[in-house]
């Protein structure tokens, strides 16, 4: 357990430092930033002194050791359009999409894996296919035009739910949070949902096709064979046996998440990360895309090593042929 | 025959499976008992309809297949027609099953000993203690060494021989009546069938159950069963003690289906076979399933459906040993 652990983080160091590579190139390959910093009115000392003061006349190895050196002490230079340094704005950002990602993929959880295993277990049922109609509309509809329309029926049309922003927050901390008040959360639940509703038909579609091809197995038949409770039969049996590419959808999902709420963000003008790097990309403000880059691919690093490890929870047979494989 | 109560037994049973075009007959009009401590073999080729027939007497029939016609009987009371819930009582308490494959009939993520408990304690009101005490016992039972040990571990950490014993001690472990075993050696290497048959057959007469032994293997038949039902095309063919059967066959179809078992010692060029195949469920014949691979077909049987006549101390489905179509063979030679 504890070797795959450190073999994973091994991996995961290699992932980053290519990652951080490729981020770093874009302050090779994506214009000059003097350029963007001072405008065409700045005289060439002043470029020249620019270029000094941001390391840029230091041979690119150089540059780069300092770079992953600065940025593993959260030291991401400079925004080039705000003046300030990308760590604040990051962190001053970063509240708001991790408590959008987390409240849409605990919707999509909890909303998503009851109605899998309800079609799933209850096929015919009119219900179940009223599910999967819809969850094909949650399939096939652009997030965008989820959130616009949200948008029109309940702020507009029905006047219940603000359209844009953050509101009601509280600070514990450095981090501002929107969870902790009702006006916080009726700013919070349109883009959660809007970025929730295509996870949550995944899950619900991937639940019932795992529910169902579980529900055929010999043991299922066996365990009905036995007499068992038919509740202790789909949840305690047969659930437990859909979880292991469930978890493994969920982790990749929640990825697609972060990526998915620079749209969400933009819709409903949620002042988050995906917010910051549209107006970054929009600008050329590489410093903060690049570290962009580098905490997304943290974050996916870091979901797929809970993802493994969630693996050895549920799954037993892991467990064992990775210690023998081990020792 | 023996005077002891018969456990099981099945009137008449149709099973049927409807589809677009009209039902699909997969067992029809079969009528056996098993007494107290008797093994019943049934034998048949794939699709012959013994593990439908199976299925349908603990109620298990994957829908839309349905019992059509007919009774079951558990110790003189019917249970074919119980409600879901009051069925999910009697399978595992009165009657339990045993599937062909050990690999898959065990539930991959939880210990053998949670899979024992769970189901002692689905039927019996014990504690956890002693649930688990019982599930000691039983692993010991059925040959697994270091039980203590072995009742924490996942059912891949088990052979599969060692499976299939933990899987009979799961079928019998709150002591059912009756147990059905649906090729409980067909998955197994063959070092290991005999083993594995021989533990089913000895614990069954420990725990005084009667046991429905469904196989094609006529060897295992041969070794285990007291009685033996052939099945063909979703009938039987012919029923009657082990020994009648295997000696002195009275259906042709059985007949064949001893030619093709080889005999150590005997040194025969080939093995005979029946020729053809069994048909399918949408294409049996009119009169006997059997008449076009039959070698002793005559008129009648192209025309009307046998029946189960009593010949000797067995019965067979055969026109052959109708008295009246007897005597017409004779007449027409």
């Amino acid at each position: 357990m504890l070797d795959f652990i450190v073999q994973r983080l091994v991996q995961a160091v290699f992932v980053m430092l290519t990652v951080a590579m490729i981020s770093f190139s874009l302050f090779q390959f994506v214009g000059d930033p003097v350029n963007n910093m001072l405008g065409p009115e700045a005289t060439a000392e002043q470029r020249l002194a620019a270029r000094e003061t941001l390391g840029l006349n230091d041979p690119i190895p150089v540059q780069f050791t300092k770079w992953v050196g600065n940025a593993v002490q959260g030291e991401f230079g400079q925004s080039y359009r705000m003046g300030r340094p990308v760590s604040d704005l990051i962190a001053q950002r970063l509240p708001a999409t991790l408590e959008l990602v987390a409240v849409s993929a605990l919707i999509a959880v909890f909303v998503g894996v009851p109605m899998g295993v309800y079609t799933g277990l209850k096929r015919n049922s009119f219900l179940s296919k009223i599910f999967l109609t819809v969850s094909l509309i949650g399939i096939s509809l652009p997030t965008f035009l989820i959130g616009i329309l949200l948008i029109l029926l309940f702020g507009v049309t029905l006047g219940w739910l603000p359209t844009f922003g953050r509101g009601g927050l509280t600070n514990i901390g450095n981090w501002e949070t929107s969870l902790l008040t009702a006006r916080g959360w009726s700013h919070l639940i349109l883009p959660a949902i809007t970025l929730a509703l295509f996870q949550l038909t995944l899950i619900m579609r991937l639940v019932r096709a795992e529910m169902l091809e579980v529900l055929r197995t010999d043991y299922i038949k066996f365990a009905k064979a036995r007499g068992l409770r038919q509740r202790s039969i789909n949840f305690g049996h047969a659930l437990k046996n859909t979880l292991v590419p469930v978890i493994t959808i969920m982790g990749l999902q929640i990825g697609a998440l972060l990526a998915f709420s620079i749209i969400t963000e933009t819709v409903f003008q949620w002042p988050g990360m995906g917010l910051l790097i549209i107006q970054a990309i929009n600008f050329g403000d590489i410093p903060i895309m690049s570290s962009y880059l580098v905490l997304v691919a943290l974050f996916f690093v870091i979901i797929n090593l809970v993802v493994d490890l969630l693996y050895y929870v549920v799954d037993p047979r892991l467990r064992i042929e990775r210690t023998a494989g081990a020792h | 025959m023996s005077n002891k109560k018969p456990v099981l037994e099945v009137r008449n049973l149709r099973v049927e499976f409807p589809n677009r075009r009209g039902n699909l007959v997969a067992v029809d009009d079969v009528s056996f008992t098993v007494n107290e401590g008797e093994v019943l073999g049934v034998v048949g080729e794939s699709g012959a309809g013994k593990s439908m027939t199976g299925s349908a007497v603990i109620g298990l029939l994957e829908p839309p297949g349905r019992i059509a016609g007919g009774e079951v009987l558990l110790d003189g009371e019917r249970i074919d027609n119980l409600s879901p819930e009051a069925m999910r009582r009697v399978r595992g308490k009165r009657i339990g099953m045993v599937f062909q494959d050990p690999l898959t009939s065990l539930n991959p993520l939880y210990t053998v000993g949670r899979q024992l408990t769970e189901t002692i304690q689905t039927h019996q009101n014990v504690s956890d203690s002693q649930a688990r005490k019982q599930a000691i016992d039983l692993l010991a039972e059925v040959g697994i060494p270091a039980p203590e040990k072995r009742i924490d571990q996942y059912p891949h950490q088990f052979s599969g021989g060692m499976r299939q014993r933990v899987v009979i001690a799961l079928a019998l472990c709150v002591n059912p009546r009756m147990i059905i075993a649906d090729e409980p050696t067909t998955a197994l290497d063959v070092s290991i069938q005999a083993q594995i048959i021989k533990l089913l057959k000895r614990l069954c007469e420990d725990h005084g159950a009667a046991v429905m032994l469904i196989t094609h293997d006529m060897g295992v038949i041969a070794e285990t069963a007291d009685r033996v039902a052939v099945m063909y095309a979703g009938r039987i063919a012919e029923i009657g003690p082990v020994k009648d059967v295997i000696k002195n066959a009275k259906h042709p179809y059985t007949k064949g289906l001893m030619g093709s078992i080889p005999v150590v010692g005997h040194d025969l060029e080939r093995l005979s076979q029946i020729e053809g195949s069994m048909p399918r469920l949408t294409e049996i014949p009119r009169g006997c399933a059997f008449n076009p691979r039959c070698p002793e077909v005559f008129d009648r049987c192209r025309v009307e459906r046998p029946d189960l006549i009593d010949v000797g101390t067995s019965r067979a489905a055969c026109w052959l040993h109708d008295p009246a179509s007897a005597k017409k063979t004779e007449a027409a030679e």
